[in-house]
């Protein structure tokens, strides 16, 4: 068997991207390099503006660099055009947004089935349905396949959304401030899925501006007005599952204290 | 293979929105309705008209008197009493290939029998007259020839006429007075229904002409004559004999107006179906105009409905959609819109149609061209007006449609 050279997930090569709105030039982000391999758990932390999303979304092949070189898999996303963008999307990448972007009346698992819809690989219904139901119990939400996203609570709603970025079976999930509309327990909840997933080998890069969201990943990258001012290791590793049965503990203590 | 995932797509975007789906077929509804209603209308009225062009009798040829330019001033047809007598001898003696003829006077007249008392019209004619417009004798005989040349007083009377004066009872040998004159009814004429102008042709009677003309109004030619010729080949050739025969008797030099009009069977029915063709045309055409305010009715919702999916059509691209995918999404679901608006459409055409046949007691046909037609042109107006709106959607920058709010 032949020897299949490791390609890193992400790697960012002097990749600047400027908006150009009417007069004003925008360096939104300027000559950064990074490299995320596989099974990788990254943290991208800064000030609003500072260029987290712009690089998220080319990262995410929602957008090119304006110069620069991004290697995905080991592909070359500069000279794609837009349909060969889309199919990147659809096969190596899970997108996870702050505000879920789900579907409204539309039941869950329809939500979770929309990327195989457009997969170019063609997927039969039955396995559409079963890939996606599959999906739905990787996060916890089995039970919820036909509730709508009215019918869910926000952790619930972003759960879904992962459910959906993970259908595909991406080569690196994406989730930009997934936590941020999220009270912190539900945060923690979503941490807790996301360290399962990097643990069966998941590559994940998320942005926020939490620091103790960020100390649950491995690696946090801090940028300053578009360029990287730190990347290290975290330190002090949270462990979600731990941290949750001693909110869960913190919460009795209280009940016990006021009753 | 033809993939049915855009259309699974599109059928699941519809369902998001039920009454938005509702509302923009309403549109074509409507359309495809007045299109298939109107035409059934038009259809019937054509079927109507010939119909009763058919009630005319076979082969039949009128005359009628009168000239449309006599000294400048506009006559009429049928007005001016240029066919005599003689004319009308010389049509039985002298024009071969005809198989039956009558003159015609007409006259309005009071009508009474026992107490019951009516104002009907009175026609007097030949003894051929209902032979010729193929009109049947129910009850009783036709008078004879007979009874013209004596100008009898006998009357054969329409089945309005009878109920009106006789109700139940068979009038059949009993009198009736025209005017002052009193008549004997020999026989009940068969049904024939409504006339081409909607007067009852039922509410009749047919006297001999030399009687009318003595006893009823005093005139000394005729409105026209009903001439039938022997066949269908013959109409030509008897037409131009008939032609040349009265000009000769009205002693028409070379070049000068005839005074009299020959017009067949064949001439009329043209006349009428244009007549029918031109309504059928204008109702197609109002019909259509509301078609196609109803494909830019789909045209607008699809557009404000990209606008307001924006975000949608992001989530959609970010996941993978390409353009295209977009762009046929939108397409097929106006296609969906139009075609369940057509159906739904052609559904109401038949209603439509049914109800105009019930209540205004007017013939309807809806046509399964009309149909057809009406089905492709939803589809049309689903590709048409849908291309548009989904070539926006299809053009969306991903970032900026998930940005949107
Ligand atoms: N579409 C755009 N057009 C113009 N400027 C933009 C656009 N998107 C982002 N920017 C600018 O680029 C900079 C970085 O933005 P962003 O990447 O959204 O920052 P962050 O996610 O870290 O808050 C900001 O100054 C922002 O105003
Ligand atoms: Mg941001």
């Amino acid at each position: 068997m032949a020897q299949t050279v490791m390609h890193p997930v992400v790697k960012l090569e002097k990749f600047t991207k400027t908006y150009f709105t009417g007069e004003v030039e925008v360096q939104a982000v300027k000559g950064v390099n990074l490299t995320i391999e596989p099974g990788e758990f990254v943290a991208i932390m800064g000030a609003s503006g500072s260029g987290k999303s712009t690089m998220m979304n080319s990262i995410g092949c929602l957008d090119r660099p304006t110069s620069g070189t991004y290697l995905l898999d080991g592909v070359n996303v500069g000279g794609l055009d837009r349909d060969e963008l889309a199919d990147l999307r659809n096969s190596k990448i899970g997108f996870v947004f702050q505000g879920f972007n789900l579907l409204s009346r539309t039941s869950a698992v329809e939500n979770v089935e929309l990327p195989l819809l457009y997969a170019r690989k063609k997927i039969s219904g039955f396995d559409q349905r079963e890939r996606a139901q599959q999906s739905l119990e990787m996060v916890g939400l089995g039970q919820r396949y036909d509730h709508h996203p009215s019918q869910l609570s926000g952790g619930q709603q972003q759960r879904v959304a992962i459910a959906r970025a993970l259908v595909n079976r991406p080569a690196l999930l994406l989730a930009d401030e997934p936590t941020g509309n999220l009270d912190s327990q539900t945060s923690i909840e979503i941490m807790n899925i996301f360290q399962e997933l990097n643990r069966k080998g998941m590559t994940i890069v998320m942005v926020t501006h939490e620091l103790d969201i960020a100390n649950y990943t491995l690696r946090t990258v801090v940028m300053r007005d578009g360029r990287i001012v730190t990347d290290e290791p975290v330190k002090n590793r949270l462990d979600a599952t731990t941290e949750l049965i001693r909110l869960k503990e913190e919460q009795q203590a209280i009940k016990l204290a006021s009753s | 293979m033809i993939s049915l995932t855009p259309v699974k797509i599109a059928v699941r975007a519809l369902q998001r929105n039920t009454m938005r789906t509702l509302l923009t077929t309403l549109g074509i509804i409507f359309g495809v309705g007045a299109v298939i209603g109107g035409v059934a209308i038009g259809n019937g009225a054509k079927s109507r008209i010939e119909e009763q062009i058919a009630s005319l009798g076979q082969n039949v040829i009128l005359v009628l008197s009168g000239n449309n330019s006599r000294g400048g001033v506009s006559m009429g047809f049928g007005s001016a009493g240029t066919l005599s007598k003689e004319d009308y001898e010389g049509l039985r003696k002298e024009v071969s290939g005809i198989s039956g003829v009558s003159p015609e006077v007409r006259s309005g007249a009071q009508i009474a029998a026992g107490s019951a008392n009516i104002q009907t019209q009175v026609i007097g004619v030949g003894e051929d007259y209902a032979g010729i417009r193929a009109w049947n004798i129910d009850n009783g005989a036709n008078f004879t020839e007979t009874d013209v040349k004596n100008a009898n007083k006998v009357a054969l009377i329409g089945q309005t006429t009878a109920t009106t004066l006789f109700s139940e009872e068979d009038p059949v040998g009993k009198i009736i007075r025209i005017k002052t004159s009193p008549f004997i009814v020999v026989g009940v004429l068969a049904k024939k229904g409504m006339s081409m102008n909607g007067s009852d042709q039922d509410d009749i009677v047919l006297v001999p002409y030399t009687s009318a003309m003595v006893r009823l109004t005093q005139a000394t030619s005729f409105r026209s004559f009903n001439v039938q010729a022997a066949n269908a080949s013959l109409v030509p050739a008897v037409q131009k004999e008939i032609a040349d025969l009265l000009r000769q008797k009205h002693k028409i030099l070379e070049g000068r107006d005839d005074d009299f009009i020959v017009r067949t069977q064949q001439e009329i029915t043209e006349a009428a179906t244009q007549t029918s063709k031109v309504m059928s045309f204008l109702l197609g055409s109002f019909a259509s105009v509301s078609l196609v305010v109803g494909g830019i009715g789909i045209m607008n919702i699809m557009l404000v409905s990209v606008t307001e999916r924006t975000r949608e059509i992001g989530v959609r691209m970010a996941v993978g959609a390409r353009g295209n995918d977009v762009l046929l999404q939108f397409l097929i679901e106006a296609i969906i819109l139009s075609l369940v608006g057509g159906v739904l459409g052609i559904g109401c055409g038949f209603g439509l149609s049914a109800l105009v046949k019930k209540y205004l007691e007017l013939p309807t046909l809806v046509s399964s061209d009309s149909v057809i037609i009406a089905f492709g042109v939803s589809a049309f107006i689903g590709v048409f007006f849908g291309f548009y709106p989904a070539r926006k959607a299809s053009q969306l920058d991903p970032i900026e449609a998930l940005r949107y709010e």
